[in-house]
């Protein structure tokens, strides 16, 4: 089996564009990942591309050029983008394909997204009485971990107060302004311990990844990270998961800890290698819970690690060095693979302000609805 | 608990008043005693028997909804000027499932997990005007 690397790397900038469509994006940043590695849509073998709320990902084709490529549409939820790499991995790894891109884009309205009850398989009532918003998930779920780990909401803070201060740095990250601790701990609380300025907001943006085999980059002459492991898994019994009328007592892994698992083994590395990590921050509390399942820290430890700034750019480990979803927002299609760009970014040295040094093995985990989390892991 | 007994139930097989007082009805799957809330409906229903859930348990996470919910689904009467934060959170039932349940109380400051809860019945008033009965929990009597 061939090895899989990524050779171009393309975003449009996160953020709120009036005037411009999803599709717009999506379109921007194929162009930025083809220019990137010098290749044309013309030469793409395949690709797998998603979009929640902005249209089907084929949309693009007459712009880009309909020359029969092997288009597929996903659709997996926040992990979309992170399935589109993996199906990409899959493709070349089989040796069906040489080369292909992967692409995602939204654009979603402003504000929490308001679901259907029904649709979602839940009863009318659940919805009716206000218990069916993924806000008070994320909060019941972090107020758990709190109480059994020690955790301070001081600490829930310092990882917003660190994402606006790297998403300063980051040409693509839309919450481009500082903003100081007591700010973030004053502003509204929106579900408890949660306040506003520790959530992040649904967005605008796109990015795309072009793919190759080992085999193909050298006859292009390309370079780029090489993907040494990729799985996605969905929830099992036992996990804790949004719009849950219901949970097991006997508590199980979520599947975060089994895709993490999963993608480690495949790599042949340990989470103790790791130089730099893009983990789901949907909130403060999912970036503190993800360091620990994803192998990237003990239960508890996080509360000294966030008050020593080990997950600060110039830390040991530099968490979401673009600002992550509390910078960028969340476009669903876009999120996953914006992750894997940034790593792409740091593994090749091009992150500017906000690179870390010596950067060699990085770690991308996107997690989200219905209970799914995808991971991955980038060799320089 | 008063005239709130007289409303109807927000939705049926929800709970049940017995002569011990109110109680969640909940799904025992006959595969593997796998026990789920609420009892499932539809198709699904077929492969659970219903089971009555304890009427006390312990906190098991909390948090308080600070902003008025998005209609649909949220079909409170109130609005945006008159919405009231509510606490709301999970309850563990001793050897059954934890719960996802409103908790009423009146100083949510005062929760933590852990802590004592029992079922209780409340009223809730629907945008259309009706109200209806829905479950809550609420601190044991003599819980700190």
């Amino acid at each position: 089996m061939t090895n899989v690397h990524i050779i171009g790397a393309g975003i449009h900038p996160f953020g709120r564009h009036d005037g411009k469509t999803g599709l717009d994006m999506g379109i921007f940043a194929v162009r930025e990942a083809l220019a990137d590695c010098g290749l044309t849509w013309e030469d793409m073998q395949f690709s797998f591309g998603g979009s929640h709320a902005a249209g089907n990902a084929d949309a693009m084709l007459p712009q880009l050029g309909l020359t029969g490529i092997q288009f597929i549409n996903v659709a997996n939820g926040c992990a979309t983008g992170g399935s589109s790499l993996l199906s990409g991995y899959w493709a070349i790894k089989s040796g069906e394909f040489d080369v292909g891109i992967v692409t995602g884009f939204d654009k979603h309205p402003r504000g929490a997204f308001n679901p259907d009850p029904e649709s979602s398989g839940h009863p009318k009532w659940y919805g009716e009485v206000g218990m069916m918003l993924t806000t008070q998930f994320f909060a019941l779920k972090i107020q758990r971990y709190m109480g059994l780990y020690g955790i301070s909401a001081t600490t829930l803070g310092r990882v917003a107060e660190k994402a606006f201060e790297n998403g300063a740095r980051a040409r693509h990250a839309w919450r481009k302004q500082p903003v100081d601790l007591d700010t973030i701990l004053n502003s509204q609380m929106l579900s408890d311990p949660l306040t506003k300025y520790m959530f992040c907001s649904p967005a605008e943006g796109g990015a795309a990844l072009v793919l190759a085999s080992d085999k193909k980059m050298h006859e292009l002459g390309q370079k780029g990270p090489r993907i040494l492991g990729a799985a996605v898994r969905t929830r099992g019994y036992g996990s804790f998961e949004v719009f849950s009328p219901s949970l097991d007592i006997e508590r199980g892994p979520s599947p975060t800890e089994v895709a993490s698992k999963a993608a480690y083994e495949m790599a042949g590395v340990g989470p103790s290698e790791v130089d730099v990590a893009q983990i789901q921050d949907t909130e403060s509390g999912a970036e503190i819970m993800h360091m620990a399942e994803n192998g990237l820290c003990a239960d508890g430890d996080q509360e000294r690690m966030l008050a020593d700034g080990i997950t600060r750019i110039g830390g040991q480990l530099p968490i979401n060095t673009d600002g992550g979803c509390l910078a960028c927002g969340e476009p669903i299609g876009a999120s996953g693979l914006r992750q894997i760009y940034e790593n792409v970014q740091q593994l090749r040295g091009r992150a500017g302000g906000r690179q870390v040094e010596g950067a060699r093995l990085a770690y991308t985990q996107v997690y989200g609805a219905p209970g799914l989390s995808a991971v991955s892991i980038l060799g320089a | 608990m008063g005239t709130a007994t007289k409303l109807r139930p927000i939705a049926p097989d929800l709970f049940d008043e017995g002569p011990g007082g109110p109680c969640l009805v909940g799904g025992r799957r006959k595969t593997d005693g796998r026990v789920v809330f609420p009892l499932p409906h539809g198709a699904a229903r077929e492969r659970y028997e219903p089971v009555r859930l304890a009427r006390e348990g312990k906190l098991w996470s909390y948090t308080v909804q600070r902003f008025r919910p998005k209609s649909p689904p949220y079909a409170g009467a109130d609005d945006e000027k008159s919405f009231r934060p509510f606490a709301l959170g999970y309850v563990e039932l001793p050897g059954q499932v934890i719960v996802e349940t409103r908790i009423a109380i009146d100083d949510p400051a005062r929760l933590t997990i852990g802590m004592p809860m029992r079922l209780t019945l409340v009223p809730f008033a629907l945008q259309d005007g009706e109200s209806v009965l829905n479950f809550a929990f609420e601190p044991s009597k003599g819980a700190p």
